[in-house]
């Protein structure tokens, strides 16, 4: 007997281990994608659930708190999708943006707005793409080794979007991938990818929404590649139903002279886990790569960030807010890693968490790796109550504790809520910060 | 007639240590006093007190405000009431714009009081008056309250808050600090422009020439605690010429 054996299989795994066997033969693709998933899910298999052995997921012990595994969700019946496509999206609906509606982790083409699409601008269901047998993973091969959910997301996922945008093609109207779930105990693997040609120009948002009371589990992928000189703008809203498993990632590869911006904003959920790794490959590129989360009741959400500089002149601007109210959990895991071509690196990153309570938590693990010696490069982190001063100096001028203390959590959230260019998409955030501080 | 502001044998501790050691102080309506005194003498643990700041524990005495409990007051109480302190170093405040905050501030004190809100472009149009007597920037209130304002812009902005809710009481705590003389000109100009027949006033300063702007009926020397001498407006010239050595002996 081996002394040094794995330990046992949880429940989860063994769950996955049969949803895998019972998906496979109807996921989407051929010989290639086949064996792509296979070897997937035999290095998933290898590693198991990722939990606090792992350095990456030391704060997020999913191998502890993944009680289960559910089962793919079933496709949705006509019913639900027609009433679906109405409401998903919530406040961002209202914005005009192209929406693109996935539910259930199947992209619904009949009830996407598909109509005038911009010269330049093609869409695609990954469903169809993967039946083609084009690969699933242009990105972040190697992360996948290192991050279990990821290779699970390969193993598993049916559906997503693909849009590719021509080069030097600007689409006026972002586009809104929103992704709605309807079941319980049910789970949505998906994988979306956008290439976006040089020189064009493109906002993006997700949203991911679902049922409140309602346990299902969510693995999503988006790989973005941005071409030299393309200006991409891209948010990732989080507002799963409040028993939801969310595991995301963002796999970007970001060409020379590019501008590229994400935030994500996360409210819902039970357990949230997104990571994003952010390769700026080309020269000259300018990011910023922001996040704003708003955690009470027993949430966990830990957002997990790695960003290259792999190329001379790069700045990026990293900031992360975060609002822990109760006993929920936050956790940030960043790491800016300058590579020895990537001379001239200007890179800052800013994480702050606030405690509105005794019980709410926030880790923090800010990390640089330079390798370059000609850069510019800091980080700076903060945990703490609200500033004394600040409310005081509220208090002074006859606002009652309550409304400074909003006034000052709205603020707090402010300062990246307001980078978000399209002036809609800020206000919705905006007055979803301010509920969310009205509600707790 | 009840006065303004009633302080009597006020006694306030920080972390143990005493800081206010039986103050006794009287403001009526339309006065206007200075108190001066050394460092570490409690100028502004006096205003922090009367303010309402938390971090201050009262071990004896009383405050009077238009013979209310002053103690009793949560600081936005207070400020309902007309308490206003001019804060020594006013604090920045990221991501809230002066305009909002200004508006929050109104409109709470209105609602305390049970008076009106007053609508968005009535509260503009009086922020731009007040704005423009006060040489404010227009822009400056767009930004977010006090972030990146010099030193001047700070007091300014706190004048021009004093004259927006137009307080009974106004605190200065030592409004000189950080201003040069052009900026310190126009504040106590903007000072000057609320003294009124109903408002009291308490310049804190340790530097006679503030006085010279914003002149005093009563001058007060703080030391140790307590009001160790009152005088008219001369005393303030006699303590620049003879300094405050003759009272840190005294409190010693």
């Amino acid at each position: 007997m081996n002394v040094h054996a794995r330990p046992a299989k949880t429940a989860a795994e063994l769950a996955l281990a049969g949803v895998y066997r019972d998906a496979r033969s109807a996921l989407p693709g051929g010989t290639a994608v086949a064996a792509q998933r296979n070897a997937a899910f035999e290095a998933f298999s290898g590693t198991g659930l990722p939990g606090s052995r792992l350095e990456s997921w030391k704060y997020t012990d999913l191998r502890r708190l993944m009680a289960d595994a559910l089962p793919l969700a079933p496709p949705p019946d006509a019913a639900t999708r027609a009433a679906q496509a109405k409401t998903s999206g919530g406040p961002l609906a209202g914005l005009g943006l192209r929406r693109l509606v996935i539910i259930d982790g199947a992209l619904d083409l009949a009830h996407s707005d598909l109509a005038d699409l911009e010269p330049g601008l093609a869409v695609r269901a990954m469903a169809e793409v993967l039946a083609s047998d084009e690969p699933l993973l242009t990105l972040g091969g190697s992360a996948s080794v290192t991050n279990p959910t990821l290779a699970l997301n390969a193993a598993l996922a049916a559906d997503g979007v693909v849009l590719s945008i021509a080069p030097g093609a600007v689409i006026a109207r972002p586009i809104h991938l929103a992704f709605v779930n309807t079941g319980a105990r049910v789970a949505a693997y998906t994988r979306s990818r956008v290439v976006v040609g040089a020189d064009a120009m493109v906002a993006l948002v997700e949203s991911h929404e679902g049922p409140d009371g309602a346990q299902y589990q969510v693995n999503t992928a988006l790989e973005l590649v941005v071409g030299d000189g393309a200006r991409v703008d891209h948010v990732k809203v989080t507002r799963e139903g409040n028993a939801a498993l969310h595991v995301g990632a963002l796999l970007a590869e970001v060409g020379a002279r590019t501008s590229f911006t994400t935030l994500g904003f996360t409210v819902g959920g039970a357990l949230i886990r997104n990571d994003l790794a952010i390769r700026l490959a080309g020269e000259a590129t300018v990011a910023a790569i922001r996040g704003v989360s708003l955690l009470a009741g027993t949430q966990h959400a830990d957002t997990s960030l790695t960003v290259d500089h792999a190329a001379p002149g790069g700045q990026s601007r990293e900031l992360f807010k975060t609002v822990v109210d109760d006993r929920a959990r936050a956790v940030f895991q960043g790491r800016i890693n300058v590579r020895q071509p990537a001379q001239q690196t200007d890179a800052k990153m800013m994480v702050r968490a606030l405690l509105l309570s005794d019980d709410a938590r926030a880790d923090s693990k800010p990390e640089l790796e330079i390798f370059a010696d000609d850069v510019q490069c800091g980080h700076g982190s903060t945990v703490g109550p609200m500033d004394e001063q600040l409310k005081f100096y509220l208090l002074a001028r006859g606002i009652p504790e309550q409304q400074a203390k909003a006034l000052l959590i709205q603020a707090f959230a402010a300062e990246a809520v307001e980078t978000v260019a399209h002036e809609g998409l800020r206000e919705v955030l905006s007055d979803a910060t301010a509920r969310w501080v009205q509600e707790r | 007639m009840t006065p303004l502001l009633q302080i009597r044998g006020l006694e306030a501790e920080v972390a143990g240590r005493k800081i206010l050691n039986g103050l006794d102080l009287t403001v009526n309506e339309g006065e206007i006093h200075a108190i001066m005194g050394p460092n570490g003498a409690g100028k502004s643990t006096l205003s922090h007190v009367l303010a309402g700041k938390p971090g201050y524990e009262i071990t004896g005495g009383e405050v009077l405000f238009r013979g209310e409990d002053l103690l009793a007051m949560a600081p936005d109480e207070r400020a309902a009431k007309g308490v206003f302190l001019a804060f020594q170093y006013p604090i920045e405040i990221p991501g809230v714009a002066t305009l909002t905050f200004l508006r929050t501030a109104l409109n709470a004190q209105r609602k305390k009081r049970g008076e009106e809100e007053l609508s968005s472009p009535d509260l503009l149009k009086r922020v731009r008056e007040i704005a423009k007597k006060l040489g404010v920037d227009p822009e400056m209130l767009r930004r977010p309250l006090n972030v990146g304002f010099s030193g001047g812009e700070k007091k300014r902005n706190e004048t021009l808050q004093m004259a927006l809710l137009e307080p009974r009481l106004c605190i200065l705590d030592e409004t000189d600090s950080g201003l040069d003389i052009d900026a310190l000109k126009v504040v106590a100009n903007g000072v000057n422009a609320l003294r009124a027949p109903e408002r009291g006033m308490i310049v804190i300063t340790h530097y006679q020439r503030l006085l010279d702007y914003i002149v005093p009926d009563i001058v007060h020397v703080l030391a140790a605690g307590r009001i160790v001498r009152t005088g008219a407006k001369e005393l303030a010239l006699e303590l620049e010429a003879t300094g405050y050595a003759q009272y840190q002996g005294e409190a010693a």
